[in-house]
């Protein structure tokens, strides 16, 4: 096949994907390893499971991650920058849409009732992905200690208007896990 | 200008995002209510239209602002900021660091940035249901809703027929269609 048809290819596969992943990151996993792995066997399952690993590690959406790294593997650059088009197009298109109406959707009563019981929804969903995370926290005195100071701060934050950004946390967590390292022999994660 | 705003902001919210679309919603909250761009009220409502939209919720985040502020290019211009560290990070690990999650110093950073990103998303939870339950609290005129109290009530008991019944959880579509209709009844009378 050639390049540019290659490249069609990977924006198409991954326009689907984007397309039917509904629920964020982790519900997408599951279709792009029936996709990508299954299907046309592009990259092999152990890879793959590599792939999201690393997707969990590094900035930004989990499914744009796995889209530039299938994509790069297939095509170089130009595979990755397609795949990623793909995954990130339809959202794209179907919210720029919403957004035109939104506003005015949300004048009707009905809707914005409908709204405050959705907001319940919203909160338990965010809880009960944050509790999973929790739960998988190593028990050990300063990874126990981030996870609260950082819930403590995001609670200030929010309840008593504290000014303080959360891009903070992240590096504060970053160094907090680099000197550990340092300080223990290889003591990381484990 | 406000393109470039948007670009920038949106590429910060992109490059600190770890552990998928929930763990931007603190920083997307802050850069964006601090800007005037949004209320936490009108995130927290959009949050729901993403769980029943298709795709990343940091990428559809990105595009509501966006087009909210700018239209079409402003859009345009949000989502390329969230979505350009992933794509440039990834292309750099796929090209250059094959041992990018052996490598002992992502290892040990990832240890310390994973509890930090779970006890934010765990907090962010807590205070969006307090937020519901309690609107203005933290802020003036705290009053609890009780009409909202029913409706977490109908959404427990409606979790639980529901896993008694399907012998699995509700997906977040079905628990947004739900409550959704709960919200509608127990607001409307």
């Amino acid at each position: 096949m050639s390049r540019i048809g290659r490249l069609a290819r990977l924006f198409g596969v991954f326009f689907k994907i984007g397309l039917f992943t509904f629920g964020g990151g982790y519900a997408m996993i599951s279709l792009i390893e029936h996709e990508v792995g299954e299907k046309r066997r592009w990259i092999d399952m152990d890879e793959l499971a590599e792939v999201f690993a690393i997707a969990e590690s590094t900035p930004g959406p989990i499914a744009v991650n796995c889209a530039t790294y299938v994509g790069h593997r297939q095509c170089g650059v130009a595979g990755g920058v397609c795949a990623t088009l793909g995954v990130v197009l339809p959202s794209f298109i179907i919210i720029y849409v919403i957004s035109l109406f939104f506003e005015r959707f949300m004048a009707l009563t009905i809707v914005a009732h409908a709204f405050k019981g959705i907001q319940a929804a919203v909160a338990f969903l965010i809880l009960r992905a944050g509790a999973r995370m929790v739960k998988r926290v190593p028990k050990r005195p300063v990874p126990v200690a981030l996870c609260a100071l950082a819930a403590a701060l995001v609670i200030c934050v929010n309840l008593l208007s504290w000014r303080f950004s959360t891009v903070w946390l992240i590096l504060g967590g970053a160094a907090a896990g680099l000197l550990m390292c340092r300080a223990g022999k290889g003591g990381d994660a484990r | 200008m406000k393109c470039l705003e948007l670009f920038l902001v949106f590429f910060k919210i992109g490059l600190f995002t770890f552990g998928g679309g929930y763990g931007m919603i603190p920083l997307v909250s802050q850069e964006t209510v601090s800007r005037g761009w949004m209320d936490e009220d009108a995130i927290v409502r959009f949050i729901g239209v993403c769980e029943s939209t298709p795709g990343p919720i940091a990428v559809n985040m990105a595009t509501f602002v966006g087009s909210a502020q700018e239209g079409f290019w402003g859009a345009l211009c949000a989502t390329a900021g969230v979505v350009l560290p992933a794509l440039i990070v990834m292309l750099l690990i796929a090209a250059v660091l094959k041992g990018f999650r052996e490598n002992r110093w992502v290892r040990a950073a990832m240890s310390g940035i994973r509890p930090v990103v779970a006890g934010m998303i765990a907090a962010t939870g807590l205070c969006v249901g307090l937020r519901c339950l309690v609107p203005g609290i933290g802020k003036s005129a705290p009053a609890l809703d009780a009409r909202q109290l029913v409706v977490m009530a109908a959404l427990g008991v409606g979790a639980l027929v529901w896993k008694k019944g399907f012998k699995r959880g509700f997906s977040p579509i079905a628990l947004i269609l739900f409550s959704a209709a709960v919200g509608a009844a127990v607001y409307g009378f």
